[in-house]
């Protein structure tokens, strides 16, 4: 796991170096067109939120492996505010009502696995994981 | 995540067909196609991407721009896919909410079910449908042993749930008075001391609360607040607003009710209702009390019951069938 490939996230244009990164990235892995556009979706998602609320942080790549089946996965860390609440942030309706975008539970649906842990003061670590199918 | 997947070569075949037909008829199954995607939750992302897939295979040699333009296509797509996807999940959601809640009108029916007294010499009729599932007003019969009967009919400002749960707080807590306690003023300054005391200061109930007594003919009441009801004197045909002065309940814990009393007449009416009936709307008009009256007294000539239903269906088909408020209207007649 030692060969993990990070992009700093701190200003708006980094999000599109992580986007990059992750389509490249999954491109190689051998995700189709549909997928890649979801995983860089994703990745934009989690690059905003850094963006926005962080401040700055970084989105790691990492390839997974399950017996046989490959993957990517993705962690995005932060040592921002941290999400005091992440039942409401994982709510459907609360980022996309007010236009933000798809929000945590858009990257939750975008990917196959979500694993999310926050500490107020600390910083949030998200990571999502898609398998190639 | 996808329920099913497109047929690839369906799809190819209908694009093709239309690219060289231009058929209404390969429209009109690319309508099918996208009324059964949603049926199996395809994504919006899927069918672009069977749409490049149709159109490569169609065209081998797709210019590369035409490629490139398709990929930027579902790029853009991809969020409107999620949405959609949040959407349905929502709406799932939303019928689980209402499921819900009608069991919890349910539970409210039993909980708040009363029954209509049957006495002498008088004819009682009562409607009280809610405007939404759940009904935010209260009407009540309590049968003391001495054959008076305590009636109450209450609002809570607002509607729907919270509302309902607060009248099945008042509900408890007026079964908890003893029974020797059945004088208008002093039921509602207990009751009174109970909302101050126990509910959210943001919310109000009005309330009418009245002693019956059919052996002496004679109705004693006082009011917190509440939508005046009216008395009808069959006299003189006319009716007569019933006032009642007094605060709404839970405002201060120190409310004083004043009672009132007055003696039926043989032919005479006591109305007594919510605002769900005096502020029935027509398009963007609140009606007139006056109509309510002379709806009231177009139907005087039926028994107490069919009255009061037809005088609910009279409204109910005036705001188009569906109700702002919720609708509680009493009316008892002395028989002549």
């Amino acid at each position: 796991m030692d060969f993990r490939t990070c992009v700093n996230i701190q200003k708006e244009w980094d999000i599109v170096g992580a986007r990059q990164f992750g389509r490249d990235f999954s491109k190689k892995l051998g995700f189709g067109i549909v997928d890649q556009a979801r995983i860089a979706t994703a990745i934009s998602e989690l690059a905003r939120n850094i963006y926005l609320y962080a401040g700055s942080g970084k989105i790691c790549f990492d390839e997974v492996e399950n017996v046989g089946s490959r993957g990517i996965c993705i962690i995005a860390i932060d040592t921002g505010p941290g999400i005091k609440d992440i039942s409401q942030v994982m709510e459907d309706g609360y980022s996309t009502s007010g236009g933000l975008g798809a929000g945590l539970p858009g990257v939750k649906r975008l990917m196959d696995e979500f694993d999310i842990s926050s500490k107020t003061g600390e910083g949030t670590e998200i990571r999502v994981v898609k398998w190639v199918r | 995540m996808d329920a099913l997947k497109l047929d690839l070569s369906h799809y190819r075949e209908l694009l093709k067909q239309y690219i060289d037909t231009q058929d209404e008829s390969a429209l009109y199954e690319a309508e099918q196609i996208s009324k059964r995607s949603i049926q199996h939750n395809i994504s919006l992302e899927e069918i672009i991407n069977t749409h490049i897939n149709a159109l490569e295979d169609i065209y081998p040699d797709l210019p590369e721009n035409i490629q490139h333009s398709m990929s930027f296509l579902l790029e853009v797509m991809i969020s409107y896919g999620l949405a959609l996807q949040e959407f349905q999940d929502l709406r799932e959601a939303q019928l689980e909410i209402k499921s819900e809640i009608s069991v919890a009108a349910r539970v409210q029916n039993t909980l708040l079910s009363t029954e209509k007294p049957d006495v002498e010499g008088f004819d009682i009729g009562v409607v009280s449908v809610p405007a939404n599932q759940m009904n935010g007003d209260y009407h009540h019969f309590i049968h003391h042993e001495d054959g008076t009967v305590g009636i109450t009919v209450a609002d809570v400002i607002g509607k729907g749930i919270p509302a309902a749960l607060c009248m099945s707080m008042i509900k408890y807590a007026m079964e908890s008075f003893p029974s020797e306690h059945k004088n208008p003023s002093e039921i509602l300054e207990s009751l009174n001391r109970v909302v101050e005391r126990n509910v959210d200061p943001s919310m109000f109930i009005t309330m009418f609360y009245a002693l019956f007594n059919p052996a002496a003919s004679t109705i004693s009441y006082s009011s917190a607040g509440h939508e005046p009801g009216f008395y009808y004197h069959a006299a003189d045909d006319t009716f007569e607003e019933i006032r009642a002065k007094g605060v709404v309940l839970g405002v201060t814990d120190m409310a004083q009710y004043r009672q009132y009393e007055r003696e039926i007449h043989a032919g005479d009416m006591i109305i007594l209702l919510t605002d769900g009936v005096t502020e029935c709307r027509q398009g963007d008009r609140f009606i007139e009390s006056e109509e309510v009256l002379e709806v009231i007294k177009g139907f005087s000539h039926l028994s107490a019951q069919e009255l009061v239903e037809n005088v609910y269906k009279h409204f109910e088909k005036l705001q188009d069938f569906h109700l702002r408020d919720d609708f509680t209207l009493i009316i008892i007649k002395k028989d002549v």
